[in-house]
C-alpha cells in the first residue's frame, strides 16, 4: 500500500487520477481505517488530504459557510457562528462517534462513505448544503444529496474528491433540526433518522420546508411530499399527521440486524414530526 | 484448630475498610500487562481460519500453498491434534471446539491455523488454505432443534438415559422438585401459565482472548494467557496435547473481564500446537469478531412457567419447563436453570424440567450465575402476573412465599441462615419505592439466587525479614480480590494492610487451584489464607518462645505481636511480627504458612432489585431512571468491591434485558459479531446503580463470607421486564426488550384494545 499526503488539491487530484488499483481518500479515517483493519478493503493507494491547508478550515463567506473536507466535526461544534446559523447540522455532526472520534471524523467523509445511516447527511440535505468536488477537469458544485449513489457508492468520478461542504446563510426566520433513533444513547448507528429545515413567513406560517430521512432507503432521501404537507401551515396537528404519513410513504427500508421495515418506517415518521417541532421553534414559531 | 472453617464472629479491625487496591496504579497508568502484552524473542504471529458455514462437512483441507509461502513457519489442522485422551468425551469436545474434526459445527468454528513471521504473512497464508466444504442443513433455534426431523448437530449424542438408538439434539433431561405439582394446581384458586423466550448474549469482556505460547523440543512449555483459571488451562492443555502437567507452566496475565467466558480454553491448545510445530514462541490474539463467533456466550432459552396460588397468596404449585441451547456441544446449562428457577421460594409442590439442547452455535460457556437470569426472568415475571391476578402487592406476595432457614430448596438441600427475606424487607423500606412515577414510567422488582462455590484452593504466606508479608494465591483476581485477600491476611496476622502484598502465583509456584468461578475467589482463597496465616502464627509463636526461652504454650498472639502470658514472664516485652521476622535467619530460617483445602460450605446468596423505567410509547425506547440492588454478602471484606460487583452485575443484566442479543441470519451465520451491533450499554445508558449490602454471615466460613460476584445479574431481566410491562401496560415475554419488540407489543395491545372497544360497542 502506498500512502501519500499531498499539500495541494491539485496534487491530490493528480495522485488519484493516476492511481492504478484501488485508491482511497483519507480525511479523519474514522470509516476508512476501520474498514482497512477489518480486512474489508485492501487499498493500493491512500491519499491523506489533511495536509492541504485550505481543507482544514471553516470559512465564513458572503454567501455562507465553507467547511473544508478535513475539518473535524468537533471543530464545527466549537464554531459559534456555524452553531448559531445551523444548529441542526452541527448537532448531527456532533452525534457521530465518541469524543475521540469527533476530533477526527469529518462531514465530507461522512457524505462520501455513502452510508444511508450517515448522521450528518439528512441535516445537510435539509439545509440545502452543496459539495465542492475537485477533479481532473477542475471544480464542480453539486447538492450533497447527489454525491451518494447507494450504500458505499458515490457519483464521484476517477480522480475526484470532495474538497468542501458549502452551507448557505439562513434566510429570515429559518430553523433546522436533526433527530436519530439509536437503541443506545451514544456510540451507535442510526436505525433511522430525520433532518428538517423550515423557513417561516408572516404569522408563523411555514413558507419553505425541506425534510430528509436517513436509513430508510439506499441513500438519504429528500421527501418533497413531507415538505408540501407542512408548507402553508403553522405545524398544527393535521399538518404533523400529514407530514408523518408522507414520511412513512417515502420509506423503503430493509429488514436487517439494526431494525425491521415496520419499525424503521414508523419511527422515521415519529422523528420527522419531532424534528419539525424543534425546527419550528428554532425558526421562532 | 487451624482448619476450623466455622464462623468466628468477631470484631474486625481492617476487614470492612475501603483501602486502595494494589493493582490500581498499574491499571490506570497502563503499566498492567494483559493477555496481549507479553513478548518473547523470535515470536511468531498465530492466526486461525474459521468456518463461514453454520454446519458443513470438511471433505478436504489443502495447506500446501500456505506452507510454501515464505515466512510461514507452521500450519496445523485437526490432524496435528490427535486424540491423546483415549476418547474421553468431555476433553475431546474441548479439543474439537478448538479445531474442527471433519465437520464445522458453527459459523466461526476453527478449521486450521498458521504461525508466521508477521501478521501480513499470516493473513495471506490463511487465504491460501483451500477447504472443500459440503454444506449441511443447520439449526440455530432451541425450539426448532427439539422438533422431529431437525438437523442433527452431533450424531453420537443420545439423550442421557434415553433411547440408545435415537439420534437427537437433546443431550440430557434434568428434573428437580418435590411434592405433587398437579395436586398443587388442583388445590389452587388461580393458576397462571406463561411462556418466555430469551436470546443469546455474550459476556462482552473488553479484553479479547490472547496468549503467548512456547513449547520446546524437550517437551517443556510455557503459556502466558488471560484466563480465570490458569491451573485448569494448564491441565486441559497438557492433557489435550499429551504433555506432562508439571512441564507446562501457565502464568495468568491481568484480566480485562471474563465473567465466565475465560473459564474454558478456546485457542490456547492451538497456540501451543503451533509453537511445538514451529519450534518458536507463538502469540495468538483473537479479533472481536472471533470473540463473538467462536468463544462461549450464554444460552438462548425458551421457558414455560405455571404457578397455582390460593386467594390468600400462598403458592400451592409451581412448575417450570426449561429449554436451553448449549451450542454445538453438550452442556449442563439447562440443568442449572432448573436448579435455580424456584430457589427463592418455600414451596410445598414444585417441579422443574430442563432440556439441554444442541444447536449450530458456538459452545456455550459460563456467564455470571450461568443459566439463572433466564429462569428468573420467566419465574419472576409470572410471580408479578400472579400477584396482579390476586390483587396482592408483588413484594408482599414474594415475602409470603420466600424461603427461610430450614426451607427445603427446590433443588434438594435444606437452607441454613439465608438472606432472601431480609432483602425483600429492605425493598419495602427502600426510598426508591416512594418516588412518584410519571406517565409512561413503570416500576418493577425481582429476586435472584445463586449457589456460590468453594472448591480446591491453595495459598502460601511468606514473611519477609522486614516484617512485610507476601501472600501467594492461585485464584485469578477478576474483581479486586487481591485487595480483599490482603485485608484478610492483615486481619488474621494483626498487621497493617499496607505491609501485605498479594500475588497471583503461576502454576509452578503453588498447588492446584480451581478456576475463579462461582464467586469463589475471596471465599475460598480467603479461607486458605486464614489457615495459612494461622500456621505462620504458630511458627511466629515458636520463634518468640525460642527467643525468650519459655514454653510455646505461654506465648499468645495478639494484635500482631507475641505476648508472653503469666506473671512469671511479666518482664518480657511483647515481640512484634517485624521483630520476630528480623531475627528469623538466626532462629530457624524463613517464616511461612501454607494451606491447601477443599473450601466447602459456600453460602448461597440472594438479591432483590428495584427498577424504575420510562418507555417512549412512540419508539419503544426504554430509559432506566433508577435502579437499586440489595444483596446479602455474608461479610463484605472490601465494601467498594462488593458494591462494584453488585453494580457490574446489574449493568450487565440491564444490557441483556434491553438490547444485547446474538442475531443469526437464515444462513446460520452470526450477523452482529462486533460492539456496534451487539449493544452492551455505554455509561450514558445507565443510571447510578444504588447498592445496599446486607450481612447475614455464612456459618461455613471463618469470616462469614459469601460469594458476591454473580447473584445480582439474576434479577435484572425480570425487574426490568416487570417495570417495562407496568410502564406500557403490556406484558413483555421476550428478552431483550429491544425498542422494536416493545413497540410491536404496544401496537398489538392497542389494536386488541380497539377490537375490544368495537365488540363492546
Amino acid at each position: 500500500m502506498r500512502y501519500e499526503a499531498p499539500t495541494s488539491t491539485k496534487d491530490a487530484v493528480t495522485l488519484l487520477s493516476r492511481a492504478k488499483g484501488s485508491a482511497f481518500v483519507l480525511a479523519g479515517g474514522s470509516d476508512l481505517l476501520v474498514r482497512m483493519k477489518g480486512g474489508f478493503i485492501e487499498p493500493d493507494l491512500v491519499v491523506d488530504i489533511k495536509r492541504i491547508p485550505a481543507l482544514q478550515e471553516i470559512r465564513k463567506t458572503s454567501t455562507g459557510f465553507r467547511i473544508g473536507a478535513a475539518v473535524p466535526c468537533a471543530a464545527m461544534g466549537e464554531h459559534a457562528g456555524l452553531r448559531k446559523a445551523w444548529p441542526g447540522v452541527v448537532e448531527a455532526a456532533n452525534l457521530i462517534g465518541s469524543d475521540q472520534i469527533q476530533s477526527r471524523c469529518t462531514v465530507a467523509g461522512n457524505l462520501c462513505n455513502a452510508s444511508p445511516a450517515a448522521d450528518s447527511v439528512p441535516a445537510l440535505v435539509a439545509a440545502k448544503a452543496k459539495a465542492v468536488i475537485a477533479g481532473p477537469k477542475g471544480r464542480r458544485t453539486v447538492p450533497v444529496e447527489k454525491v451518494p449513489a447507494g450504500p458505499g457508492r458515490t457519483t464521484l468520478g476517477k480522480g475526484e474528491f470532495v474538497e468542501a461542504i458549502l452551507l448557505p446563510l439562513p434566510k429570515g426566520k429559518t430553523g433546522d433540526a436533526y433527530l436519530r433513533f439509536t437503541p443506545r444513547t451514544e456510540m451507535d448507528i442510526a436505525v433511522c433518522s430525520a433532518g428538517v429545515c423550515l423557513k417561516l413567513g408572516r404569522g408563523g406560517v411555514i413558507e419553505e420546508a425541506r425534510v430528509a430521512l436517513g436509513a430508510v432507503a439506499p441513500t438519504v432521501v429528500l421527501v418533497p411530499a413531507a415538505a408540501k404537507a407542512i408548507v402553508g401551515t403553522k405545524l398544527d396537528e393535521a399538518a404533523l399527521a400529514a407530514l408523518t404519513a408522507a414520511c412513512e410513504a417515502a420509506c423503503a427500508p430493509i429488514d436487517d440486524k439494526r431494525g425491521t421495515v415496520e419499525f424503521r418506517t414508523e419511527v422515521a415518521g415519529v422523528l420527522a414530526r419531532r424534528a419539525a417541532k424543534i425546527a419550528y421553534q428554532r425558526a421562532g414559531g | 484448630m487451624s482448619h476450623d472453617a466455622s464462623l468466628t464472629n468477631r470484631n474486625f479491625k481492617v476487614v470492612g475498610t475501603r483501602v486502595p487496591r494494589p493493582d490500581g496504579v498499574d491499571k490506570v497508568t497502563g503499566r498492567a500487562r494483559y493477555g496481549a502484552d507479553a513478548t518473547a524473542p523470535g515470536q511468531l504471529v498465530g492466526m486461525i481460519l474459521r468456518s463461514p458455514h453454520a454446519h458443513a462437512l470438511i471433505r478436504s483441507i489443502d495447506t500446501s500453498k500456505a506452507e510454501a509461502l515464505p515466512g510461514v513457519k507452521a500450519v496445523i489442522t485437526s490432524a496435528d491434534l490427535p486424540d491423546k485422551v483415549n476418547g474421553r468425551r468431555d476433553l475431546l469436545d474441548i479439543l474439537e471446539n478448538c479445531m474442527a474434526r471433519g465437520r464445522a459445527l458453527y459459523d466461526g468454528h476453527a478449521v486450521a491455523a498458521v504461525a508466521a513471521i508477521d501478521a501480513e504473512t499470516a493473513k495471506q497464508a490463511l487465504k491460501l488454505i483451500k477447504i472443500d466444504y459440503k454444506v449441511l442443513p443447520h439449526v440455530t433455534d432451541v425450539d426448532e432443534a427439539m422438533q422431529e426431523g431437525a438437523p442433527i448437530v452431533q450424531p453420537w449424542v443420545r439423550t442421557a438415559g434415553g433411547d440408545p438408538n435415537k439420534e437427537t439434539n437433546v443431550s440430557q433431561i434434568s428434573e428437580f422438585g418435590h411434592g405433587d405439582v398437579e395436586a398443587g394446581f388442583a388445590e389452587a384458586d388461580v393458576v397462571i401459565e406463561r411462556s418466555y423466550k430469551t436470546e443469546q448474549t455474550h459476556q462482552g469482556y473488553i479484553e479479547p482472548h490472547a496468549c503467548l505460547a512456547s513449547v520446546g523440543p524437550d517437551g517443556q512449555g510455557e503459556l502466558w494467557v488471560t484466563t480465570q483459571g490458569h491451573y485448569t488451562f494448564r491441565n486441559q492443555c497438557a492433557e489435550l496435547l499429551g504433555m506432562e502437567i508439571a512441564k507446562l507452566k501457565v502464568t495468568s496475565s491481568e484480566i480485562g473481564g471474563g465473567f465466565g467466558g475465560k473459564t474454558h480454553v478456546w485457542m490456547e491448545p492451538v497456540a501451543l500446537a503451533l509453537s511445538r510445530k514451529a519450534n518458536r514462541p507463538v502469540k495468538l490474539v483473537m479479533t472481536r469478531d472471533e470473540v463473538f463467533r467462536a468463544t462461549g456466550p450464554t444460552c438462548s432459552t425458551s421457558i414455560d412457567v405455571k404457578i397455582g396460588v390460593k386467594r390468600d397468596g400462598r403458592i400451592t404449585g409451581a412448575k417450570a419447563v426449561l429449554r436451553y441451547q448449549d451450542g454445538a456441544f453438550p452442556g449442563i446449562w439447562g440443568m442449572l436453570g432448573a436448579m435455580t428457577s424456584w430457589a427463592c421460594y418455600d414451596l410445598p409442590n414444585v417441579k422443574s424440567i430442563a432440556y439441554d439442547v444442541l444447536v449450530n452455535r458456538p459452545k456455550v460457556a459460563a456467564y455470571r450465575a450461568p443459566s439463572a437470569p433466564m429462569a428468573a426472568f420467566a419465574v419472576e415475571s409470572t410471580m408479578d402476573i400472579v400477584a396482579g391476578a390476586i390483587g396482592m402487592d408483588p413484594v408482599d406476595f414474594r415475602l409470603l412465599n420466600a424461603a427461610k432457614e430450614g426451607t427445603r430448596a427446590s433443588y434438594g438441600p435444606t437452607y441454613g441462615p439465608i438472606g432472601i427475606r431480609a432483602t425483600l424487607e429492605a425493598v419495602k423500606n427502600h426510598p426508591q419505592m416512594k418516588v412518584k412515577l410519571k406517565p409512561n414510567q413503570g416500576r418493577g422488582m425481582a429476586c435472584g439466587f445463586w449457589f456460590n462455590f468453594g472448591g480446591q484452593t491453595c495459598a502460601t504466606v511468606n514473611i519477609g525479614v522486614d516484617g512485610t508479608i507476601n501472600v501467594s494465591v492461585g485464584t485469578v483476581d477478576v474483581g479486586g480480590s487481591r485487595a480483599s485477600l490482603s485485608l484478610i491476611a492483615a486481619e488474621e496476622l494483626g498487621v497493617p494492610y499496607e505491609t501485605v502484598k498479594c500475588t497471583i502465583a503461576d502454576t509452578a509456584s503453588l498447588g492446584h487451584n480451581d478456576t475463579t468461578e462461582g464467586s469463589r475467589g475471596t471465599f475460598s482463597s480467603g479461607m486458605a489464607i486464614i489457615f495459612a496465616c494461622r500456621n505462620a502464627i504458630e511458627e511466629l509463636r515458636n520463634r518468640a518462645a525460642k527467643t525468650w526461652d519459655i514454653p510455646v504454650q505461654d506465648v499468645h498472639w495478639q494484635d500482631g505481636q507475641a505476648v508472653a502470658l503469666g506473671i512469671q514472664h511479666s518482664n518480657l516485652q511483647p515481640l512484634t511480627l517485624a521483630q520476630i521476622a528480623a531475627k528469623s535467619p538466626r532462629t530457624g530460617g524463613p517464616i511461612a504458612g501454607h494451606n491447601e483445602v477443599v473450601a466447602d460450605g459456600a453460602g448461597v446468596s440472594f438479591a432483590s432489585h428495584i427498577c424504575d423505567v420510562e418507555v417512549d410509547p412512540e419508539t419503544g425506547a426504554t430509559r432506566v431512571l433508577r435502579y437499586a440492588v440489595i444483596q446479602d454478602a455474608g461479610r463484605a471484606i472490601h465494601p467498594d468491591y462488593v458494591e462494584g460487583q453488585f453494580q457490574g452485575a446489574a449493568a450487565q443484566g440491564i444490557g441483556w434485558a434491553l438490547n444485547e442479543e446474538y442475531i443469526y441470519g437464515k444462513d446460520g451465520r452470526l450477523q452482529n459479531p462486533g460492539f456496534l451491533d451487539y449493544r452492551i450499554p455505554v455509561c450514558s445508558d445507565l443510571p447510578f446503580i444504588d447498592t445496599q449490602i446486607l450481612e447475614i454471615p455464612n456459618p461455613g466460613h471463618p469470616y462469614g463470607i459469601r460469594g458476591v460476584g454473580e447473584t445480582s445479574i439474576v434479577p435484572p431481566l425480570a425487574a426490568i421486564g416487570n417495570a417495562v410491562s407496568n410502564a406500557v401496560g403490556v406484558r413483555l415475554t421476550h428478552v431483550p426488550m429491544s425498542p422494536p419488540r416493545i413497540l410491536k407489543a404496544i401496537k398489538a395491545e392497542r389494536s386488541l384494545a380497539g377490537d375490544r372497544r368495537v365488540s363492546a360497542g
